[in-house]
């Protein structure tokens, strides 16, 4: 017989639904995302926490969730790239990203798409510098940050209403 | 000529098909299948970086519950002196194993001795600790002076370069081309530099770690999914290291997170198919980060020795070049490509050029953006624009008047055609941040750099759906927006819709070979193949027309996505539509392989500030200046030479391997080994030159590796004209830096 299983139930919301899990003490939020709940927009570049392909939302707080236990969710609210759109509609983020080429591989992007979501809730009106700051946990080894920077600058506008 | 002289699609900037799936989270990459009743593989790896393997127990492991397969480097072929492909991309089959798995010898640190496979992966890495190997520890060597020292540890004691006696060494090849006779050209030289200048290992740095899934079944059949630049290449290196045949097996490439030349080989896939055959299970792999800095191939390190003669009126009359290259435990082949290209910008009638390599104990080398060139091109670029400053000229006066032009030959010998170096050179010149002031306390420098660009194999299908769509599949993984410039081409040609195209990375059972994606060459050959199959539907739908009107096909004209002969037209979509009664589906595959080349050229000039107490270096303006022939989707054009110039930078400025004396890296992971980061950046300016390529319908060359070229010598100037100190050797890190100041 194997080992008995060691696992916790933990309810959480996630990307809006009430969502109820089973994980192991020592399991981190990304892998859960991903493997239980087949929430595979959350990639998973370093599991160290260096590289932010795995950033989400946690009430609201934007983390990697590599470096988050599953089971600190409990009664907590999640967002990931998934919960981005609403419904058929894109986020800014994710239409400016598109719109500017902002992307070419595209593993960091699920992760952008939530930081930069996170910054333009925190900061409607962010600077260059602020949003380079902002996003500097956000490692793309493809652009060169520049469109993603522009994307998202330019979001920023279209969230605000100012035409671009 | 190029047959198409008004572009109507070409040169637009739609919104990549594959984008929705990448912004909303959908899009699948090597890590996110699951196979149903899948396993997980987990990879013992050496603490040592040089040492034979007395033995390997795995009875431990095996008996733990939940364990169901494990392997060693005997479960795969022995290799003898195959190679796997040829020409450019060619490698021996005993160069790929041991990345796969060590045979008997361990020659790097974390290199792969044994696998599991098991229930879950907290399991797989637990019965991976519980694998026995005991080993005969030897002195490790990580450096290639050392390396090449008369009491230094030998790798290889069968391996010898072509032309040395039969005595055990650690080079691993030695290439020297010459033309004219340089010797004698230095003593017309008035001004003659000879320098040293180099670079260290590093590595790609693509987010996505290596992942895969296998299955295999009774009747030997095996599929593949991982994430690859190249699926047919996974194939065909899957079947030569396992021995299954390659018609056995069906590979599938995931989206992909970033190679840059590193998914060009494998290293899980082997190890998941040898595991799920034992097991019976599905087995998944995903490589940890550390891993992926530790034991797959990085871009080599390299010491590069320039000398350069010119005249006093700034004419470059002798060249004499020589490139030192880590070629890691095994031969990666970097030498040949710095010996063949290094002057390639310039008009050179008497030069030498030697590359050489040599076996140390770090992983075996392998593809980096422009592979090789960028080390080369520190050291010859550098020394240009010292030369420049020696005889008292601008350095763009300089290199516009020894660039090479349409005519010119470089050390490979055949005439460039029609190339864009000098029209590049001219917008630097005139560009807005060359003629702005230089800011004070910061220095600006400039460099060029150079790509061969060539075609090689590929295929694709062209399927009309009934509604008058299409499915485009190739066989090229989209690293950067490919999918979109296919489209284009294929949009171009039909004169239908971008939207109405849908094209698709298909599996190897699905479309004839294609090459990796890579060497820049997936726009131009695999878009000719594309190119090539909208031109046959038009062609077929023509002659359809035709015999509708009962009138010679060669009457009927296509444009604006119809067939016109008179006041009669029949359009795209009508003729999809009565295929079936017209003479059938309407399919067309094509497969070529395109043996020119594209030159790629490009110009950099980037201005750096230096905090002289801290030393950092900040880049407060870059613009990366190429000739791209014909941009299709103009901003994966631009997105390639940002990402190429800030890979750059990071090369330049931060990006090291670093050694300890055992041979373990010290720096496995992104918080040590530093990649650039939005906050260290300004806007990246791209310039897009366009001088068409004549021997493509579109005028199209490749883009993608020429970026990385220029930026290290511009940025080594730059940092020169803003502190005074003239650094030689890269990464210009803060220490560094520092350290210079201090003993000026």
């Amino acid at each position: 017989m194997n080992k008995p299983l060691n696992k916790m139930a933990v309810q959480a919301i996630i990307n809006g639904e009430s969502t109820a899990f089973l994980c192991s003490p020592g399991q981190v939020l990304a892998e859960v995302l991903r493997d239980e709940l087949e929430l595979i927009g959350t990639k998973i570049g370093c599991n160290t926490g260096d590289c932010g392909a795995c950033s989400v939302l946690v009430d609201d707080r934007l983390v990697c969730s590599c470096l988050v236990l599953a089971a600190e969710v409990e009664g907590k609210s999640v967002q990931t790239v998934e919960g981005v759109a609403n419904g058929g509609e894109l986020h800014p983020v994710q239409q400016k990203l598109l719109e500017h080429g902002g992307l070419q591989c595209g593993i960091c992007t699920p992760g952008v798409v939530i930081a930069a979501k996170a910054l333009l809730e925190h900061n409607p009106d962010p600077t260059e510098e602020q949003a380079r700051y902002w996003l500097a946990g956000n490692l793309c080894r493809c652009t060169g940050y520049d469109k993603i920077i522009r994307a998202v600058l330019d979001a920023a506008k279209t969230m605000r209403g100012e035409a671009a | 000529m190029n047959a198409y002289q008004e572009f109507k699609m070409i040169g637009s900037r739609p919104v990549r098909p594959d984008g929705l799936d990448k912004v909303t989270g959908r899009a699948r990459y090597g890590a996110d299948l699951n196979m149903q009743g899948q396993i997980y593989g987990h990879v013992v790896r050496s603490p040592h970086a040089h040492a034979v393997i007395t033995s390997i127990d795995c009875s431990k492991a095996l008996a733990m519950d939940g364990v169901l397969a494990v392997m060693t480097g005997d479960d795969l072929v022995k290799p003898g002196n195959e190679m796997l492909g040829s020409g450019e991309g060619a490698m021996a089959l005993k160069d790929v194993v041991p990345m796969v798995m060590s045979q008997g010898k361990v020659l790097f640190h974390a290199q792969a001795v044994a696998a599991v496979a098991a229930t879950s992966p907290e399991l797989a890495a637990e019965a991976a600790r519980a694998v026995e190997v005991t080993y005969d520890v030897l002195p490790a060597v990580t450096d290639v002076h050392k390396a090449l020292a008369a009491d230094a540890p030998i790798l290889h004691n069968d391996r010898f370069p072509d032309g040395y006696p039969e005595e055990p060494t650690n080079l691993a090849t030695h290439i020297s081309l010459t033309v004219g006779d340089p010797d004698s050209a230095f003593d017309k030289a008035d001004v003659v530099i000879e320098q040293t200048y180099s670079v260290p290992m590093c590595h790609q740095g693509y987010i996505e770690p290596h992942a895969c899934a296998a299955r295999a079944d009774a009747a030997g059949r095996v599929e593949l999914w991982c994430c690859t630049q190249g699926h047919f290449t996974v194939r065909h290196y899957t079947a030569a290291v396992t021995g299954i045949d390659m018609g056995k097996i069906k590979v599938t490439a995931s989206e992909i997170g970033g190679g840059f030349g590193g998914k060009t080989t494998v290293y899980l896939e082997p190890l998941a198919v040898v595991l799920a055959q034992k097991s019976g299970r599905p087995v998944k792999m995903v490589m940890d980060r550390g891993d992926v800095f530790r034991a797959t191939g990085p871009a080599p390190g390299a010491e590069t020795k320039v000398k350069l003669g010119a005249t006093r009126d700034g004419k470059l009359v002798a060249a004499d070049v020589e490139c030192l290259m880590d070629s890691g435990a095994y031969n990666g082949n970097p030498a040949g490509i710095p010996a063949f290209m290094a002057t390639a910008c310039y008009k050179l009638t008497d030069a030498r050029s030697t590359g050489r390599s040599v076996y140390t104990n770090k992983p075996k080398i392998h593809a980096y953006r422009a592979p090789s060139i960028p080390q080369v091109t520190l050291g010859f670029e550098l020394a240009i624009t010292e030369l420049a400053a020696e005889v008292g000229m601008d350095p763009i006066e300089f290199r516009l008047l020894n660039a090479v032009e349409e005519g010119d030959a470089n050390m490979m010998g055949a005439p460039y055609n029609r190339i864009g170096l000098r029209e590049c050179l001219e917008v630097a010149r005139n560009h807005d941040h060359y003629k702005s002031a230089v800011a004070d306390g910061a220095g600006r420098g400039m460099a060029m750099g150079y790509w061969i660009n060539a075609g090689m194999q590929s295929s694709a299908t062209l399927n009309v759906i009934a509604d008058g769509h299409v499915s485009i599949l190739t066989g090229s993984p989209d690293i950067g927006g490919s999918r979109a410039s296919m489209a284009l081409m294929a949009s171009e040609v039909l004169g239908i819709p971008f939207e109405h195209i849908h094209p698709q990375v298909a599996a190897t059972d699905a479309v004839g070979h294609c090459d990796v994606t890579g060497g820049s060459r997936t726009t131009l050959a695999t878009g000719q193949a594309v190119i090539q199959a909208a031109e046959q539907c038009v062609a077929e739908m023509c002659r359809r027309a035709a015999a509708e009107w009962e009138v010679e096909p060669g009457v009927v004209a296509w444009s604006q996505g119809a067939a016109h002969y008179g006041d009669q037209s029949l359009t795209f979509e009508e003729l999809a539509s009565r295929a079936g009664a017209m003479g059938g589906p309407l399919t067309f595959s094509t497969s070529l392989t395109s043996t020119s080349t594209a030159p790629g050229f490009g110009v950099h000039i980037c201005d750096a500030e230096v905090d002289k107490e801290t030393g950092r270096t900040t880049i407060t303006r870059y613009t990366a200046i190429q000739d791209a022939g014909k941009a299709i989707h103009p901003d994966y054009v631009e997105g390639q030479l940002q990402g190429g110039a800030v890979q750059g930078i990071g090369w330049a400025l931060n990006e090291e391997y670093l050694y300890n004396e055992e041979g373990a890296l010290e720096n496995p992971g992104f918080l040590d080994y530093r990649i650039p980061v939005a906050s260290d950046l300004p806007f990246i300016d791209a310039v897009i030159v366009e001088v068409p390529n004549p021997l493509h319908p579109f005028g199209v060359k490749g883009v993608g590796e020429v970026p990385i070229v220029p930026p290290m010598p511009a940025i080594a100037e730059a940092v020169y004209q803003s502190t005074g100190v003239r650094f030689r050797d890269l990464p210009l890190n803060p220490p560094k830096i520092v350290a210079a100041l201090l003993d000026n």
